[in-house]
């Protein structure tokens, strides 16, 4: 496994670079509609909370905006020869932080042990890890409790930051719920990253400006000298700041003004796929559903049936319709650029009205049933049109869909609760680890444990639990991917969910920016070059 | 009167902890916070273990007697989105709040009360029409969509104001941040004091308007012209003095309900007020700050008509007479 080095990362990031050495002020101004939480680098594991830190802070290992693992602080790794449960990592040499440290092993060492205490919320992807430790000054080792083929994954999440200075300013835990006293870190910021803290007031901006000393720069393009992020919370004043020029790149452009945007010479849109997969999960296990109107049995058991609702729903429509174009249908709940994708597995089965109502009279359905959907209404894009125009295309075959959307705060308790409280429900996921892994260990194992949390449809598997539990332990990569591959068909087949479509992100930008949609929807700005200038 | 006072002070906490266990048990229905402030992907025993630590797996009751002997004591709690605390937060964001109600609650009466005089005192010019029809859109157009269309008229269009936030901000003092010492803080004033005030205005205007009709019929006023006065004299110096104490009460009363319906503006705007922070709270599930938000809504208001309570017994003899006698 050795990695590829930082230059061509930098070059596969597909951001042109056309100006070089132009030393003018060259500010830009991002807006989405929420704030980051915070910008303690384990204090919160959320999306813009994230995407402001790394520009601040900087982790082992990077994803660019494709989602392809680059090296960042570690130059290299590997699983030591005679001990698979220890990963070795080599650290990059001459990295400074924002206030001139060296950067080396006890700061990596620090930085993980925080991210692995109680305050942190990051701990959730160290649980495997049983030990991190110092071999010399640029060496670190990192020891399991069992082996981990997937573990170099998780390094691109855990920001690294300056022992000394958490030290030195009682940092040393992440900010806590219980503890009123405030935590250094939540206001101020000290990393190695390609931009320093100037000032930040939680709601109104947080400015960075360039760092000069940045240890990659001539790696990166890095042509902003001041990047202040706004939080606009309103859709229409954001893009209304967007065409008044007042920001100059927003990351949440709403689907009803992206067509608009486009027509405006000065602007220009990018879209691409989201790390998020949605899809309709129901009840195959209960021996009788509570809000159908089919006594003493379940009609989702049956395989039939579930297939029969996979054919009537017209992903097409929906695309063009309630999405207006920005999503790409799919018959499999992972996204492209995960691991375990194929094209095969991705196709959705052809919309067969007459076909599905054939299927629902084999199974005994002839005339259809009746069943209760909960549907979020504000998590999704567009996520109640999404339902209510599936409502439609199951009543065509006879099944008729009660609709209840509401809050994604009541909503996803339905979903978590044991037992779950719907027996049909819309759901997103997105895939951080981009392993198909996480998409099994999470929707498709049976709920036992810390497994199949999110699997509140009763499927229960011996054999693909089996399978599934094999993957987190196999080092041989070409049988892993074989079992994987072994549990899509399995599943795909027995239609656990329906899959509906991959979300699509669309940013707007000036025209002199060139902004790719990151798949993780953490923009990187370093990688940004002004065009024509 | 001191019983009085003391009376009106009891009524007034009862008020505010009815208000307290309203808000407290609605928002049982708004969602579970734990949901929003763990990932997706934590195990359900850190769940239980955070839902515990947050003390929201006891009884309501026991939640509501905590929160109210906390309160007592100016605690809050802190916040499950920012892990601050409330009180701090919220002192935060008052002042971007009062001072963008104290600006559109002068929009409204420096614009407001001429209008009204003008419309009433030349009733057919048609300059007198125009406003009243002006006031019949500031009436009927909600809020976010008049702010919608300032903006893009202003700020799209034709580039003059900025479409949100509070400009540059100066700090007075350890607490208090102002944007009225810089130029982008007054005119990042503009637009959300007039979609603020727009509805205010209106009610004074009309408010003006008909006080105004009504004692320019009286005798005095007859007896005044008789006599041979100024019309300027009659008009200003009698008959809008007399106007004007019913509009001060309604103005002192809205000043409250401007500060508790600045949520829409703040929001349309993105001024970093209370009402945004409240409304970020509502999405997020954050209970401690709305539930004092709504305390601090409700003193608001409580406090106000106290004090209006009393002026009245002050000023009005009869009123203070009948409470000489309880």
């Amino acid at each position: 496994m050795k990695p590829r080095n930082l230059a061509l990362a930098a070059a596969l990031l597909g951001v042109s670079v056309l100006a070089l050495g132009a030393a003018e002020a060259k500010p830009l101004k991002w807006a989405s509609a929420g704030d980051a939480l915070t910008i303690d680098p384990h204090g919160q594991n959320e999306g813009l909370t994230t995407s402001v830190n790394q520009h601040m802070y900087e982790s082992l290992t990077e994803r660019d905006h494709a989602g392809k693992l680059h090296p960042l602080l570690a130059s290299s790794w590997k699983v030591l020869p005679d001990d698979p449960t220890t990963w070795e990592f080599k650290l990059q040499e001459g990295v400074k932080f924002h206030d001139g440290a060296s950067f080396t092993a006890d700061d990596v060492v620090f930085s993980y042990e925080r991210a692995m205490q109680p305050t942190s919320d990051f701990k959730g992807y160290l649980t495997s890890f049983e030990k991190v430790s110092k071999v010399d000054d640029l060496t670190v080792r990192i020891k399991t409790k069992g082996p981990n083929p997937l573990l170099v994954n998780n390094t691109s999440s855990i920001r690294i930051m300056s022992k000394a200075w958490a030290e030195k300013n009682n940092a040393t835990k992440a900010q806590d719920f219980k503890n009123k006293e405030e935590n250094y870190a939540v206001r101020n910021a000290n990393g190695t990253g390609p931009f320093v803290l100037v000032s930040r007031e939680a709601d109104v901006k947080t400015v960075m400006k360039r760092n000069e000393n940045y240890w990659a720069k001539a790696k990166v393009p890095l042509e902003i000298t001041e990047l202040t992020y706004v939080p606009i919370k309103q859709d229409a004043t954001r893009i209304a700041a967007l065409l008044s020029g007042e920001v100059d790149f927003v990351q949440d452009v709403p689907v009803q003004d992206i067509a608009r945007l486009k027509g405006d010479s000065k602007l220009r849109v990018t879209s691409g796929p989201e790390n998020r997969t949605i899809f309709f999960g129901m009840d195959v296990a209960s021996k009788d559903l509570k809000s159908d109107n089919v006594e003493g049995k379940n009609p989702f058991a049956d395989k039939r049936v579930r297939q029969a609702m996979n054919m009537a729903l017209n992903r097409g429509a929906i695309q063009r319709v309630v999405m207006r174009g920005e999503s790409i249908p799919t018959g499999i709940i992972l996204p492209p650029f995960a691991n375990g994708w194929t094209k095969e597995l991705d196709a959705a089965p052809a919309v067969d009205v007459a076909k599905a109502k054939a299927l629902l009279k084999e199974a005994g359905y002839e005339n259809g049933f009746s069943v209760t959907l909960h549907c979020s209404n504000d998590r999704y894009i567009n996520d109640e049109g999404i339902c209510q125009s599936a409502v439609g295309m199951f009543g065509q075959i006879g099944v008729k869909v009660n609709l209840v959307s509401q809050s994604k705060s009541i909503h996803f308790n339905l979903i978590q609760k044991n037992p779950p409280e719907t027996e049909f429900y819309l759901v997103g996921w997105g895939v951080p680890t981009f392993d198909s892994d996480y998409v099994f260990s999470y929707m498709y194992h049976s709920r036992t444990g810390s497994q199949g949390s999110w699997n509140a449809t009763g499927y229960s598997d011996k054999d693909v639990d089996a399978q599934i539990q094999t993957l987190s332990k196999e080092i041989d990569i070409a049988k892993r991917d074989a079992t994987i591959a072994k549990i899509w068909a399995k599943v795909k087949d027995e239609t656990i969910y329906l899959p509906l479509h991959h979300q699509s992100l669309s940013y707007g930008m000036k025209s002199a920016l060139d902004i790719p949609v990151d798949v993780s929807n953490n923009p990187k700005l370093k990688m940004v070059a002004f065009k024509g200038s | 009167m001191l019983a009085f006072v003391l009376r009106r002070l009891f009524q007034s906490l009862i008020v505010m902890l009815a208000v307290a266990l309203i808000a407290f048990t609605m928002f049982r229905f708004v969602g579970d916070p734990v949901n929003q402030m763990v990932g997706v992907d934590t195990p359900q025993e850190q769940v239980a273990q955070l839902r515990q630590t947050l003390g929201l797996d006891e009884p309501v009751v026991v939640q509501f007697a905590r929160y109210i002997y906390n309160a007592a004591r100016l605690e809050f709690g802190v916040s499950y989105q920012f892990r601050l605390p409330v009180i701090s937060l919220l002192g935060e964001r008052a002042p971007a709040t009062l001072e963008l109600a104290f600006m559109s609650a002068l929009f409204s009466l420096l614009v407001g009360i001429p209008m009204g005089v003008y419309t009433a005192l030349r009733r057919d010019s048609w300059l007198a029409k125009i406003f009243q029809t002006v006031s019949l859109v500031g009436i009927s157009l909600p809020t976010f969509l008049i702010g919608i269309l300032l903006i893009y008229l202003f700020s799209v269009t034709l580039g003059w104001l900025p479409s949100f936030g509070r400009g540059e901000v100066v700090k007075l003092g350890n607490w208090w941040t102002t944007g009225l010492l810089t130029a982008s803080g007054w005119k990042a004033l503009i637009l959300p004091s007039i979609t603020l005030g727009l509805f205010q205005m209106t009610l004074i205007m009309r408010l003006v308007r008909a006080e105004m009709l009504e004692v320019l019929r009286t005798d005095y006023i007859k007896f005044a012209r008789a006599r041979g006065l100024k019309t300027r004299a009659i008009h200003f110096g009698h008959a809008l003095k007399n106007t004007l104490v019913p509009v001060i009460t309604i103005a002192g009363l809205q000043l409250g309900s401007i500060i508790a319906f600045a949520i829409i503006t703040e929001t349309v705007f993105q001024w970093p007020g209370m009402g945004l922070l409240f409304l970020k709270a509502v999405q997020q599930v954050d209970i401690p700050i709305m539930a004092a938000y709504l305390m601090l809504i409700s003193f608001l208001f409580v406090t106000i008509n106290l004090i209006v309570d009393l002026l009245y017994a002050l000023v009005d003899p009869r009123l203070r007479a009948t409470i000489g006698a309880h």
